[in-house]
């Protein structure tokens, strides 16, 4: 078997005319969380559900844990559990009966512990039509773990939830990776991207624009460390000083805002400065480039790999 | 095993939970059975004498054809049934477990019907039980087949409805439900032949309640009995799990070959 949990070669999935999926191929590690985002239509769905055995590929070859998705559906449903976008239950159906029924089919112990960790405990006896959309998504989740699955797909698993259950889905989602779980997501939530994955992959039109770690991505995206200043005086915003490494320079609100491509030599000229007029700092922030920031220009700028 | 069992206490239960579902299981079919009790009675006295089979078919249609297709529609369009894919659910199960409760629900009604004839309103009670409750079986079958391959193939609800009542009301007229087929005019008694509810009533009219009819009952009960494998077939053949992602295995027009059994009935009767 092979050692990645999730293979994808040169995929390639098209609608009628419309190339859905252009000739992608990608890796994911047992045990990693891999985050797939891009913007609507870029192929992320497509990708998911292929893998899912939910649609054929028009080229290319997909496994999961060594399975054929399309070919082995049988063995596919008890090596993965998915979290789908828009999931539908039957709208009679109870809480509880949901994982009796789900279990059963998968041939495993009820998780009603599953439930109650994910705020369901009071909601067992409550139909699906009548469960809030956050309420749906968790039991979603409930269910797509619930028979310990060596690979788990989560389609925008934190959306419409509250802050609290957001967070304990994230510590969820920590203990299925420690516990050697794969993960990969989809989602929109670039915060959540960087905070949660191991690799991401950004897709744009059908093809991989760029993939690898949070910080490789932001890393190879303009390169720009935006350092914040804002001193007593003022007299950075006065100053036409030309510091090392600055591309840049705006002021928002009370902040003299550099964009550096080398942070420390800039800092240094920067502090030599308001030392030299005699302006007491009071605040000086260094922020490297954030992936939503890096997702905007791969996306705006366009340029497949 | 576990996982049939709990899906057919789920499906059994969601045939009382659900208000729709309830309305064409009991409310409906009672409601009706109560009031041609009442009404029939005083103006037409001869159909006391096949009450207790038309009002058994009546329910059997009620829950099979009329309530069967749409959860099945809304399973497909609201993407439950890729819940289910995802989940390991088979297709089979998808269909026959809802088929077979559906039944269940029916046959139960039925016999509400049969066992209250008698005392409420005088009608003839079956001479042979046994047979009774298997024809209520193959009776439920069939139109759940039926229920099953109207579901698979309606586009939404709306259609749905069309198809089901196309089945429905001719068979309320045509199939000696209301009025005898003796008395119907040859051309309508034929269009009568194309209604498994037609070879329903003569199977217990015939073997049930022991009274003479037109058609063979065994020969009714092969034509019933065919025509609900067909259409089991047939659903099974042309089940989709999502109407965007999944492409057909043939052509929906094909369910027209469920009625191949009693156009054959048509052709020999």
């Amino acid at each position: 078997m092979s050692e990645a949990a999730v293979q994808v070669v040169n995929f390639r999935k098209r609608y009628g005319p419309v190339v859905a999926v252009d000739n992608i191929s990608f890796e994911v590690g047992r045990g990693e969380i891999f985050g797939l985002l891009g913007p609507n239509g870029a192929g992320k769905t497509s990708t998911l559900e292929a893998l899912e055995g939910l649609r054929s590929a028009d080229g290319g070859t997909l496994r999961v844990m060594g399975v054929d998705p399309t070919r082995e559906a049988r063995k596919l449903r008890d090596i993965i559990g998915v979290q789908l976008q828009t999931s539908g239950l039957p709208g009679s159906m109870t809480v509880r009966e949901a994982m009796r029924f789900f279990c059963a089919y998968h041939r495993a112990p009820e998780r009603v512990d599953l439930l109650h960790r994910l705020g369901l405990g009071e909601k067992m006896s409550a139909q699906y039509a009548t469960l809030s959309t956050g309420q749906q998504r968790r039991l979603s989740l409930a269910l797509a773990v619930a028979h310990n699955p060596p690979v788990v797909f989560l389609d925008e698993p934190t959306a419409g939830l509250d802050v609290a259950t957001r967070i304990d889905l994230h510590e969820m989602m920590r203990e299925l990776r420690a516990s050697g779980t794969t993960i990969v997501l989809a989602t929109h939530d670039m915060a959540e991207a960087e905070k949660m994955c191991d690799r991401v992959a950004i897709l744009l039109r059908g093809r991989i624009a760029a993939i690898g770690t949070p910080r490789e991505l932001t890393a190879t995206g303009s390169g720009f460390t935006k350092v914040s200043v804002r001193t007593e005086n003022g007299s950075l915003t006065r100053s036409d000083a030309a510091f090392p490494g600055v591309a840049r320079k705006t002021v928002q609100e009370d902040y003299v805002v550099y964009f550096t491509t080398s942070v420390g030599t800039t800092l240094s000229a920067i502090l030599a400065h308001i030392e030299a007029h005699g302006d007491p700092l009071i605040d000086l922030r260094v922020e490297r480039p954030t992936l939503e920031e890096r997702f905007l220009e791969i996306t705006n700028g366009g340029g497949a790999r | 095993m576990r996982a049939f069992a709990n899906h057919f206490a789920f499906e059994f239960r969601t045939g009382l939970r659900d208000k729709n579902l309830l309305l064409l299981n009991y409310l409906f079919p009672l409601g009706f059975y109560a009031m041609m009790g009442v009404m029939m009675g005083q103006i037409n006295p001869l159909f006391i004498q096949t009450m207790i089979p038309a009002m058994a078919v009546f329910a059997i249609l009620s829950a099979t054809v009329l309530g069967l297709p749409n959860p099945l529609v809304e399973g497909r369009e609201n993407g439950v049934f890729r819940s289910f894919k995802i989940n390991g659910v088979p297709s089979l199960s998808i269909l026959s477990i809802p088929a077979m409760t559906t039944a269940f629900h029916a046959i139960i009604a039925c016999f509400i019907i049969a066992l209250t004839a008698k005392p409420l309103f005088g009608a003839p009670a079956p001479v042979n039980w046994l047979a009774f409750a298997l024809l209520c079986v193959l009776a439920a079958f069939t139109c759940a087949g039926l229920g099953a391959l109207i579901g698979v193939v309606s586009a939404n609800t709306r259609v749905t409805i069309l198809w089901s009542q196309l089945i429905y009301l001719p068979s309320m007229m045509l199939s000696g439900m209301m009025v005898p087929t003796s008395m119907l005019p040859a051309a309508l008694r034929k269009v009568g032949l194309l209604l498994p509810s037609t070879y329903a009533m003569h199977a217990f009219q015939g073997l049930a309640l022991g009274q003479a009819t037109d058609i063979q009952p065994w020969a009714a009960i092969g034509i019933l009995a065919a025509g609900g494998i067909l259409a089991f077939g047939l659903a099974l053949y042309l089940f989709s799990w999502d109407s965007r992602n999944t492409t057909r295995r043939g052509h929906p027009a094909l369910a027209v070959l469920a009625l191949l059994p009693y156009i054959v009935g048509a052709a020999i009767f």
